[in-house]
């Protein structure tokens, strides 16, 4: 047998087990309309995916994944709860000349239900049971709580849609923690352009600078310069308060330690406690599960890559050193509302890479 | 045979000319004016190549040309991890140009990338879109606004005049090579304090993909002695 035949008698053998686990067999094309996968991701997708151009329908994307274009039939026809596994190529363009694969096979699960925290512990137990004997080491983590730590903070909405929009760019979400707990100086420029701005009404302001071009109106520039100078006056979030966003970026723990120590924390930051009882509903259904939450590892900022869509419980099984997660998911209830036109449902999904796990069997 | 790639007309070609034959390699064009070919004086078993600066790059990549002069953000923009594929050699000296983001002077609120991705994610609330960037140097631009982690904006492509298209409405801001700043001034932009992209020059480049054969790495030693400079390890 060749590899391709090989790789794709595994996948059908995991196709075949999440069928038998109760999902229904879902299909994607394999040409995306690229507006969607932009609008979604930004740019950096184009680094990332093979953009091509279609005489008639514009620009078209090799499906870098399953998950947007499944999510986006599922609720086409409706948000009930479902149950769906699907199998096929995925192709990822790669800027470095390393080995690493630009088309390989995924063998997905996606689960459309309202029980969160069952759903959550049903996709994992279920991974982990299909890779049993690979000697994977399995990471989790959880967005929504530190989504729900920023949404708690003692600060202006602005500053927290300003975090939540960078969550997923750990370094600029940083940059911007430091500047808003006064731990970052500002800079001599950000300062001079706060002078500038308090000079007058943003109005004449805009007008003395030249003749404006651009779509770009002198209404949308002066609602951000009266927004700069209203956040020049906004005091610094509490020294005790940014103390525990930090503790939480560089939580990691054993899970039952980790909820431990969260809830040790969030009587001082109380907006973080229904997504902390959520994690404690989701250990007890991986216990149920046979999953033991007394080792599994727990890392608050695990999953936070870019170009990921997850709110909520991420994980991902990792192989021998050098090779990529033999598989990964996570919760993205977010997604469904975007993707839904109005509708929504809590959602989690995950992904194998038969290519890896019959290189892990020796089959390769 | 060693092959040398160099732009095939106007300035880039005379200063190119002018630097080899500083150092002791006379490169001349042959026939009448019109036809592309050129010869080397000064060192044997070196051919001219004369090709437009923008192809310079993919003939490097190729393998098709040893060596080539070109600018070095058209190298890094056009090539995917570059310093895989050639090595800058010299820096000649000429051809200076900085590759800028630039955005119209009147918006007073915005100095930096951080005003820049902040404005973004307003205007794509505002708009419903996002804000558009023109440019032709897609990957260096989308590199560099990803490590400085802006978002909520798209490249959209500008192969020439690429200042008029904030006024034209087809973008909101531009990232473009300037040299004095005068076009950007005229069009009523101003450049980002931080919004220096890359300061690019002609460059000596050598292809790492292209064979290079006893012959050829002979020749290369030859010609890196005669011009003072020290071959890169092949």
């Amino acid at each position: 047998m060749t590899a391709k035949s090989i790789i794709r008698a595994e996948a059908e053998q995991l196709h075949a087990a999440l069928l038998a686990a109760g999902a229904s067999a879902i299909e994607a094309d394999i040409l995306l309309p690229a507006g969607t996968l932009l609008d979604l991701y930004g740019e950096d997708i184009r680094a990332r995916a093979y953009v091509t151009a279609d005489p008639l329908n514009g620009e078209m994307m090799l499906r870098p994944d399953f998950t947007v274009p499944v999510v986006q039939a599922h609720m086409s026809g409706g948000a009930d709860p479902a149950r769906y596994a699907y199998m096929g190529e995925v192709f990822r363009r790669q800027e470095h000349l390393d080995g690493r694969a630009r088309e390989y096979m995924q063998v997905g699960y996606e689960v459309f239900d309202r029980d969160a925290s069952k759903a959550d512990a049903e996709v994992f137990a279920l991974f982990d049971k299909l890779l049993a004997g690979l000697n994977l080491r399995p990471e989790t983590g959880d967005i929504g709580i530190l989504m729900a730590a920023v949404r708690g903070l003692s600060t202006t909405e602005r500053r927290k849609a300003a975090l939540l929009r960078h969550i997923w760019r750990p370094q600029r979400f940083r940059a911007l923690l430091d500047r808003f707990a006064g731990r970052a100086p500002i800079s001599a420029t950000h300062s001079g352009l706060l002078q500038r701005l308090a000079a007058g009404d943003p109005l004449d302001l805009v007008q003395a600078a030249g003749p404006l071009v651009g779509l770009r109106s002198a209404e949308d520039i002066a609602a951000r310069a009266e927004a700069l100078l209203e956040d020049a006056k906004t005091p610094a979030i509490a020294a005790p308060e940014a103390a525990l966003l930090y503790d939480l970026l560089s939580l990691e723990a054993p899970a039952r330690a980790a909820l431990e120590h969260l809830r040790g924390i969030a009587p001082m930051l109380p907006a973080i406690l229904p997504a902390v009882e959520a994690f404690a509903a989701r250990l007890d259904a991986l216990a149920s599960r046979g999953i033991d939450v007394t080792r599994l590892p727990f890392a608050a900022s695990h999953g936070r890559s870019t170009l990921e869509y997850y709110d909520g419980f991420v994980f991902t099984f990792q192989g021998p050193a050098g090779l990529p997660a033999i598989a990964s998911g996570g919760r993205y209830d977010a997604l469904t509302a975007v993707l839904g036109a109005g509708k929504s449902i809590p959602a989690v999904g995950g992904i194998i890479r038969p290519g890896l796990v019959a290189r892990l069997r020796g089959a390769l | 045979m060693l092959k040398i790639g160099v732009p095939s007309k106007g300035r880039l070609m005379e200063k190119t000319f002018d630097w080899f034959g500083q150092r002791g390699v006379t490169m001349s064009r042959t026939g009448n004016e019109r036809e592309y070919s050129g010869a080397v004086d000064g060192v044997e078993g070196v051919e001219l190549v004369l090709l437009s600066a923008g192809e310079i790059p993919r003939e490097l990549a190729a393998g098709r040309i040893h060596l080539g002069v070109t600018g070095s953000d058209l190298v890094r923009d056009k090539l995917a991890d570059w310093s895989a594929q050639v090595v800058d050699w010299a820096a000649m000296g000429f051809g200076h140009a900085d590759l800028i983001i630039a955005v119209p002077s009147a918006w007073i609120d915005v100095e930096t990338l951080d005003d820049l991705d902040a404005a973004a994610a307003a205007f794509r609330a505002r708009h419903g879109h996002r804000l558009r960037i023109a440019t032709k140097y897609h990957r260096l631009v989308r590199e560099f606004l990803t490590a400085n982690g802006v978002a909520d904006y798209a490249l959209v492509d500008s192969q020439g005049a690429t200042e008029g298209t904030v006024k034209n409405l087809t973008a909101e801001a531009i990232a473009d090579i300037t040299s004095t700043g005068e076009t950007l001034r005229a069009n009523h932009l101003k450049i980002l304090s931080d919004g220096l992209v890359h300061q690019s020059q002609a460059t000596l480049f050598l292809s790492q993909t292209a064979v290079w054969s006893a012959a050829e790495q002979a020749v290369l030693a030859r010609l890196a002695g005669l011009m003072g400079l020290t071959a890169p390890a092949l």
